[in-house]
Parts: C-alpha cells; structure tokens; sequence
C-alpha cells in the first residue's frame, strides 16, 4: 500500500488529463472555445462598376472619400493649434473627439473626421507626417454625374441580417445595392472582394499575413454596365414634372429598351451619399405626401381609361366581331333595353373603328366589348378569351423587367365575376362588366404597362420585354430574356386601322392642337377618375391626365406613356409632355416652345393641397 | 567512465526522459517567445536564446552533480538545508521585488530565485533525518521533527509572499506516508480537501446536512456493533464546524483573487474577460489543436499572444495547440513515465536515505506536474508554478536539474556499492 500510493496517483493523473485534453481537443470542444480570434479576416473591397447611359455618357462612378482616423495609443504631443486649423475644428472639439476615441479602444482606429472633401484632404495630406497616431483612410462611394434618375440607379446601403443569412458572400458593414440598377446588376457591378487573412495579437494587433498570405486572393473590379436610359431625355423629363406628381415611361419598340422611366416628385440621387445620407433616407421615407422613393412609372396602378379602347378595337378585330368599316351608331351614349349604360361625350351617329379612335366613341367601344364577350356561349367564356388577348400584351401580370420594384396591374376573368356577383347563384351579363371596354371598369395598368401595349401596336403585333441593361461591359452581353420576342395574339393586319385612329388623334381628334409639325405621332388621351378617403369619406379628386403614343407612324423609334395625376384631362397635361418627349428625342430640340413653356411653368401643387387643405374644394375645374 | 573496477551505472532512462522534456520545452519556447525582432535560433537577446544559456549552462550543473561524491549529498545535506535557510533570508535584506513577490538576487543580467533551489536542499535534509537510524515515523516526536524541518522554508517563503512554492512543500507528505507515517494523515488531508472544494461549492449548510446524513446512514448500518454515539457526534460536529470555517476562511482570511480562482474553476464565475482569462485562453489555445495540432511555430493563439506567461507556466498550451491531442499525449506519458520510474528506482534504493530522497523528488515533480496542467487545462485553480524541465526560467530549470540528478547520483552510486 505505501509502496504505490504515489505511483496510483500518477497514473490516474496521468489518465485524468489525457481524458481533459481528449475532451477538449478532439470530443466535445465547448462552444465558444473554437471560435479563432487569432485570425483576422480583412476584406479588400474593388471598385464598383460604372454605369453610362445608352450613349454612353457617366451617370454613376466612384469618387474617393477621405476619413482621418486615429489610434490613441500612438498619438505623440502635437501642435494641436495647428491641426485643429487643418481640420477645421476648435480645440475643444478635438479634444473630445480625442477622449471619445480613447474610451472606445486605444488601441483600435477611430474616426476623427469622416469624408473630407478633396480639397481638404490636399492640404491635409502633406503636413500628416506629422502627426504621429493620425492617418488617413480612403474609402470609396458612389459618385453620381447626373441629378435625376434616382429611381432607375438605385442606392447603395448597408447589408441587414436578413440579406447575410440569405447570402453568405455579405458580411456585416458591406454594402449591397438597394434598387434600381445598384440592386437588380448588384453581381455585376459589385466585383468579387479580395480576402486577406491577418494574424493578430491579443491586443488585436496586426502581427502580418497569416501563414504568409497564401490564403489571400485579390479583388475582381466590378463590370461597368450601359444602361439602355437615355440620360438627356431623362433630364428633360425630370424638368417636364417638375411641380406635377405622376410617371412617364418611354420605350423604343423595336427592342425594349427602357429610353426614359421618370417619376415624379423624385429626389437627387447624390442626397444618399456621403455624411447626410442617413438624415437625408429619413426625409425621403417619411415624406408621405410627396412620396418620392415611390416610383410611379412602375409601382402606380391606375384605371388606364381611353388608351384601353385601342385595345378593345385590336381584340374585337381578332375576334372578328366587327370590320373595319361597319359603322355603328352613336345616340350620345351606349343604350341597353331602353337604359343608358354609358353616357358618350357627344352623339356621333354612325361611326366606324378609325374615327371611333380618334373620336374616343364610348358607344362604339362599349358595342364592340359586348360582341366580344357575347360571342362565346357564356359571358364567363368569352370575358376569358377577351383576357387571353390581353395577357398577350403583357397586362395584368408582371412584365418582367429588370427593375427590383413593380405592380401586376390587373385585367378581370370569369372566376373575379363570379366571384363578384356569387355566381351560380345570379348571372352576370357582358353589360354588367361593359365598362372595361372603355377602361374603367375593374382593370388596372401600371404606366409601364400603358407604355408596353403601346409599343406592341406600334410594332404591330409584339414587344420586347421592357429593360433597362443596354450592355454588361466586358461580357458583352444582357441577359436573355430581353432578346426573345414576345407575339400578341392579334394578328398583323388589324393594327393597321387601329393605329390609323391613334394618328387621326393628332390630325383631328382630341390631341389636334398639340401636334408636332413634321413627325407623325400616333397617340390616345385618356381620363381616369379617381378617389381618395378623407376622414373616412371616400371624395372624387380631379381626374388623372393619361396619354399614350408612339412616333413616327412607320418605323417607331418611341413609345410613350405619361401620367400625371390630377391633371384632368389627358392632353392638357399629359398629352403635351409626350409629345415634347418625343420631338426631344427624335429631333434634340423643341419647337412647340409655346407648349414646353405652359409645361415648364404649370404647377399642380394647388391641385395637391385640395385634399390636405381641409376646406371644401371643386375638381375638374 | 569506467577505471579499473570503479565504476558507476546512470539510469539512462531518467536521463534521456529529462533530455527530452527540456528539448520539448525549449522547442516550445521558441513558438511561444517568437517575435519579428528575432535574429535565428542563437538570438540571446530573446527568451528562447536565454533559455538555451540556461539549457546550456545546466549541462555544467549536471556534470558537477555527478562528479562529486553521492556521500557528500548525505553528509553535507544539514549544511546544504541551512545555505538555503540564510539564502531564504537573506530575500528580505538583498531581494528584488517583482509585482510584490520577493523572491529573487538580481545580478545584474540575471536573477535567481532560491525558493526553486530550496526544494531539493529541503528534500536531502528530510532524507537524512528520516533516514537517521533513531528517527521512527510512527513516533509523534519524529513526526514534529519531520514537520519542522519542512516547516522552516515553508514560512520563509510564505513571507515572500509565494503561496504557490508552497503547495509544493504539501508532495512531502508521501515519502512521509512511505516511512511509515500513519495513513490517516494522508487521508485527513484529502478528505479536507474534499469537504473544502465541496464547501466552496455548495456551501456549508448543505454540506452540513450530508454530512449528518452520511453520519446517520452509517451509524444505522454499524447499529450492530453497537457504535459509540459520542464518538459519531464527535466527529461529525468537527467535520461541520471546519465546513463553516472554511466558508469563514474563505469569505474573510482569502483575498478577492484567490475567492475568484477558486469559484472559476467550481464554474461558479463564468468570466472570460476578467480573472478567468488566463484559464479561458489557455483552454482555447488547446481546444485550437485538435488531434495533431497546427505544427510547430503556427499555432495562432500562441503567435497571438493571447495566453498571458505562455512561455513560463503556461507552456503547456503551447504544445496543445502546436501539437494537437498527440503532441500533448506524448508530453504526458513522459511525465508519467519520468516519475513512476523514480519512484521505481527509489524502491531498489538499497538505502534508506536514497529512496526518501528518491520519494522526495517524484513527489515534487508529481505536485509540479499536476498542479500545472491541471491549471492549464481548466481543472484547477490557477496556482502559479512551473512545468518543470519545460516552462521558461533558469531559477526553476536549475533546481529541478539539481533535484533530479542528484538522485541520479544516488542512484548510480547505489549500483555501484552492490
């Protein structure tokens, strides 16, 4: 017993630890004793792809932001006086800036002054030798060439947990693209970040490259992109809303391609960049009147009102309910069993499809809905057929371009209606749906969609998928989707009337005394009533001003829909901004300056503040 | 070696087990120390090439151990106990303090701590008197003598202060125990210490109520025998009164650092970024390694600095992360297989003196071996002594060198007599 009490007490020694290490090393390792706080991983960031217009002219580009930070630690006496000049703060200031940096970490880098311009950075960077402990560090941010377009660029912020959960390449502090082009080319532009592996100490020190940096890998630059936006045309109609709230979205037919996708009230993009951009965000979001983050040209859905009739007269044609010359009689309203279902601006007696357009015959459209729907043996049949054609032109659903943000719209079937009117229970007729022929009704366009079915008239029968990428520099190349036509289910030939109305428009119809000398615009004004709740009431405002159209006639280089809200009647404002659009691109200059100026200078804002202003108002006026 | 029929036989076992450990631990060394202003392996400027002078200059140490005659050990070892008595002493006229520890000559370059010479001078002179013809450990007489003679650098070196060169005076008990020190010594110690940590654990009063428990669940299985229940209430009332005297002790006598080394290693403060560091650290270096480690020189928490003292009482995390669960294994074995075996040889030791003296430094090395890893890798508290042969200092390297071999010396000798 004397004799191996001490060797027992070795040996389980011995046992007691080899089972700790066991535990420790290869079994169990407790949580949190695993994690390496010796390794360091240090992203390199790369510069963030340009973005050009369609003519490639700067819109977006990078510009270095100087930060003068400082480690406490290392900071030697130093002619404060002068520094705090070149900082352009008091001695006060910096001493307190100084204090707060050393409570945080004296030996971690703090912020001193953050984004110094160039200017200051110049003077600055020569005499920093000085100043042991301080130094400066660049960063880079977006840098915007162009003060309009908010809506199509995006921003840039910082990743949420959400996104970082979601995708493991974001770390915290990254910044991902929100928006717009920044968030929908976010892996184009973005490049890949270079890793550096750095060991510390436990003062958190950098000690070197872990294992001499053969885990590191460089940064990739982001790609530049060409977007199909032309920027000139985008300033113009930034100029053209100034004062009125709505959307205008222009597109070129033969490709998709987005010319020009404005709403308004918008904000300068430069505001998201640099020392203010969180108090500036703050401002944008909580501006609910104005609503500026909210994009109007993808995100509003309206009543689309009489450009609807265009296609009305496309699906009766298809569906050969009617010919072109069939002339149908107008009494100054559509009559059903004696009743008047629809009241027409004006008796237009016997009528036909062209000048029914140019007219925007309300009895001529309504008759045309009802012979669509009524030649199917139920009116649930034949309002499917008539919404088949519609989604043809890419209504009703998502378009599918490559912005982040955007509305169905809506276009009614058999199923809503019977829904609506607890089929089988009662029946429901074409009358009792008769004023989707005009637009009204149940159907709901986002502009961008007004702007689409537009464009596949002006093709005479197919679109491109609106989109907003011209060109991926470098690959060369856009996505496939937008290269890939899209057939409407109306044939060729039956454009041509309809398109013949659309330019009778101009000629002698409702836009008559808006025409543009020497460019043959085809085009539709549109009304469209609509409602807001005040204290609960629901109050009519003044109608919403709508126009749709697309030039020259033959060979169409632009399709157009603006809107502007409350803006009555469709070519008092709406109307006219189209068509400077239109010569503004086509030609580069104006020539109807009478029209530029009764834009330039009218406001809505009175318009506006009716509904906030608490009195009773009038509208329409 | 050998002249005619004078010969002497080492135990080459021993000596190539302390050959390896000090290889290994300057290996270590060298990691832990390593810094960008060092110039190659010989840089003398840095505490690796320090510990080389000192790796060196104990080869020298060695061969005087050796040289002199093994009689000499039991003949001077009174003379030799009372040099390091004077030299104990003489910390409180000639001492350097250092962070309140007074425990070292400083000449110039280097210092030397006597506390880490004072063991082995201790353990020959416990040897002489226990191996003295009249002494009989079973008198109480003797057992005082014995408890004296420890007794004297014990307080020397409390009143440095050095609470943890202390707890190694606590490896005498076994050579004790060895000679026929009755049993109960050794098991009222360890059964203190357990109703201390489980004082400090639970608290006294629960610890109180199982121990009228266990009292109860006894005296009910000897009813029999018909115990004597005074003799149960005896017992059991000093068992709860040093349970509330520890709680007293503990609250009241310790200081704030010791409570706290206590109550994290009882789990009861999870605090990784106070006192708990140095354990938290270490225990994540190991926990770092895994199985074979992350080889020599590339052990991030070690290059990091993360671990306070790495080179001196924490080394052995070193080898835990560089070396993985193997590397440490090997480490292990080597001390288990370095004491067993003197305590082996101290068994053949055809003389008394010999195998106290063997007992002795076996039982120093365990206390050190165990103590040390036990702190390193979370399982003790943190009582600030070296890994012998391993950590980093020439005081300690020496006196462990000095201890070992001069059993070695005994030993060699011993062979040499049959």
């Amino acid at each position: 017993m004397r004799k191996i009490v001490l060797i027992v007490l070795v040996l389980f020694s011995g046992a007691l630890f080899a089972a700790r290490l066991f535990y420790l090393q290869v079994y169990g390792t407790p949580q949190g004793l695993k994690q390496n706080s010796a390794v360091k991983v240090v992203y390199d960031y790369p510069q963030r792809g340009y973005m050009f217009d369609r003519n490639m002219q700067l819109m977006v580009s990078n510009q270095p932001s100087y930060d003068v930070m400082v480690i406490p630690k290392d900071v030697k006496p130093l002619d404060t006086l002068e520094f705090c000049s070149l900082l352009k703060i008091t001695k006060a200031e910096f001493k307190n800036i100084l204090h707060k940096a050393r409570m945080y970490s004296p030996r971690l880098p703090s912020v001193v002054i953050p984004q110094l311009n160039k200017a200051d950075y110049a003077s600055l960077s020569e005499k920093m030798y000085k100043y042991e402990g301080f130094y400066i560090q660049r960063r880079s941010l977006r840098e915007y060439q162009v003060h309009h377009s908010a809506n199509v660029l995006g921003y840039i912020g910082e990743v949420n947990n959400s996104i970082i959960e979601k995708n493991p390449y974001y770390q915290m502090g990254d910044l991902i693209g929100m928006q717009g082009a920044e968030s929908e080319y976010e892996s184009v532009l973005r490049g890949i970040k270079g890793v550096k592996y750095i060991q510390k100490d436990r003062f958190n020190r950098d000690l070197g490259p872990y294992k001499d940096g053969i885990y590191d890998t460089l940064p990739e630059r982001g790609h530049d992109i060409q977007l199909t936006i032309d920027a000139r045309l985008q300033k113009y109609g930034k100029e053209l809303m100034v004062n009125k709230h709505g959307g205008i979205v222009a597109l070129e037919p033969s490709s998709g391609e987005i010319l020009a996708l404005v709403t308004a009230p918008s904000y300068d993009p430069s505001l998201l960049v640099g020392r203010d951009r969180s108090k500036n965000f703050t401002k944008l979001w909580y501006d609910t009147i104005n609503k500026p983050l909210y994009d109007r040209g993808l995100m509003g859905e309206y009543p689309p009102g009489s450009p609807f009739k265009t296609l009305t007269g496309l699906i009766a044609l298809q569906e050969g309910v009617i010919g072109v010359d069939e002339r149908i009689n107008c009494p100054g309203g559509y009559y059903y069993n004696g009743r008047r279902l629809m009241a027409c601006h004006g008796a237009h007696g016997p009528i036909a499809m062209v000048h029914g357009i140019a007219a925007s015959c309300n009895t001529y459209f309504a008759t045309l809905y009802r012979r669509i729907i009524d030649k199917y043996p139920t009116p649930q049949e034949g309002t499917d057929h008539w919404k088949a054609h519609l989604s043809s032109f890419g209504l009703g659903n998502f378009l599918g371009y490559d912005l982040p943000s955007g509305k169905r719209g809506y276009i009614p079937d058999a199923e809503f209606y019977n829904r609506w009117y607890q089929y089988p229970k009662y029946n429901w007729y074409s009358t009792a749906t008769i004023s989707n022929s005009i637009g009204q009704g149940e159907v709901l366009l986002t502009p961008i969609q007004m702007a689409n079915f537009t464009a596949a008239i002006a093709n005479r029968g197919y679109y491109y998928t609106p989109h907003i990428i011209k060109n991926i520099i470098g690959p060369d190349t856009i996505p496939k989707k937008y290269t890939e036509k899209h057939l409407t289910t109306i044939e060729p030939q039956h454009f041509e009337p309809v398109i013949k109305g659309m330019r009778e428009v101009y000629t002698q119809g409702t836009a008559s005394f808006i025409q543009i000398p020497g460019i043959e615009i085809c085009g539709k004004t549109g009304t469209a009533e609509n409602f807001t709740k005040i204290d609960g009431k629901r109050v009519q405002l003044t109608d919403h001003s709508i126009f749709v159209a697309f030039a020259p006639m033959d060979n169409p280089k632009i399709a157009i829909a603006v809107f502007v809200e409350n803006g009555y009647w469709g070519s008092r404002w709406a109307g006219r901004i189209a068509g400077l659009m239109i010569e503004k691109y086509l030609r580069g200059e104006i020539t109807r300056t009478d029209m530029e100026k009764y834009v330039l200078e009218g406001s809505l804002e009175d318009e506006y503040a009716k509904p906030y202003s608490g009195k009773p108002f009038t509208i329409n006026r | 070696m050998a002249t005619g029929k004078r010969y002497v036989r080492f135990d080459w076992l021993i000596i190539f087990i302390y050959i390896a450990l000090v290889a290994m631990g300057w290996i270590n060394i060298y990691s832990a120390s390593l810094s960008d202003s060092a110039k190659g392996y010989f840089d003398f400027d840095q505490i690796y090439g320090k510990q080389m002078i000192w790796i060196g200059l104990s080869a020298i140490l060695i061969i005087f151990v050796l040289a002199i005659e093994s009689k000499f050990y039991e003949r001077f070892a009174s003379v030799i106990y009372i040099a390091s008595l004077v030299l104990l002493l003489g910390l409180f006229i000639f001492g350097r303090t250092i962070a309140g520890t007074t425990a070292w000559y400083d000449f110039g370059g280097f210092s030397i701590q006597p506390s880490e010479f004072a063991k082995a001078a201790t353990a020959l002179a416990l040897a002489k008197y226990v191996s003295d013809i009249q002494t009989n450990m079973e008198e109480v007489r003797h057992q005082v003598g014995a408890f004296i003679i420890l007794a004297l650098p014990v307080v020397l070196i409390i009143m440095q202060p050095d609470p943890g060169s202390v707890l190694v005076y606590a490896a005498f008990v076994f050579p004790l125990y060895r000679e026929g020190l009755h049993g109960v010594y050794l098991l009222l110690g360890l059964f203190a210490v357990v109703l201390f940590v489980s004082t400090l654990a639970f608290g006294a009063v629960w610890v109180a109520l199982a121990i009228l428990l266990i009292a109860a669940l006894v005296f009910y299985k000897n009813r029999k025998k018909r115990p004597s229940i005074m003799k149960y209430v005896l017992v059991v009332a000093g068992c709860i009164a040093f349970a509330f005297s520890v709680s007293y002790i503990f609250n009241n006598v310790f200081k704030q650092h010791h409570r706290d080394r206590f109550n994290i290693v009882l789990g009861k403060e999870v605090d990784a970024r106070g006192i708990g560091y140095n354990t938290h650290q270490s225990e994540i270096a190991i926990a770092n390694g895994g199985w074979l480690g992350k080889g020599w020189t590339q052990g991030t928490q070690t290059k990091g600095n993360f671990v306070p003292e790495q080179h001196t009482d924490y080394i052995f995390s070193t080898v835990g992360e560089e070396w993985g669960f193997v590397g440490s294994m090997v480490v292990i074995l080597l001390f288990v297989g370095l004491i067993t075996r003197i305590v082996y040889k101290a068994e053949k030791q055809k003389n008394q003196f010999g195998r106290v003296y063997g007992y002795s430094v076996a039982a120093i090395l365990f206390l050190h071996f165990f103590v040390n890893i036990g702190m390193v890798t979370g399982i003790f508290p943190t009582v600030g002594i070296p890994l012998p042969f391993f950590s980093y200092g020439g005081s300690a390297l020496w006196g462990f060198t000095i201890l070992l071999f001069i059993f070695v010396k005994l030993d060699g000798a011993n062979f040499h007599y049959s």
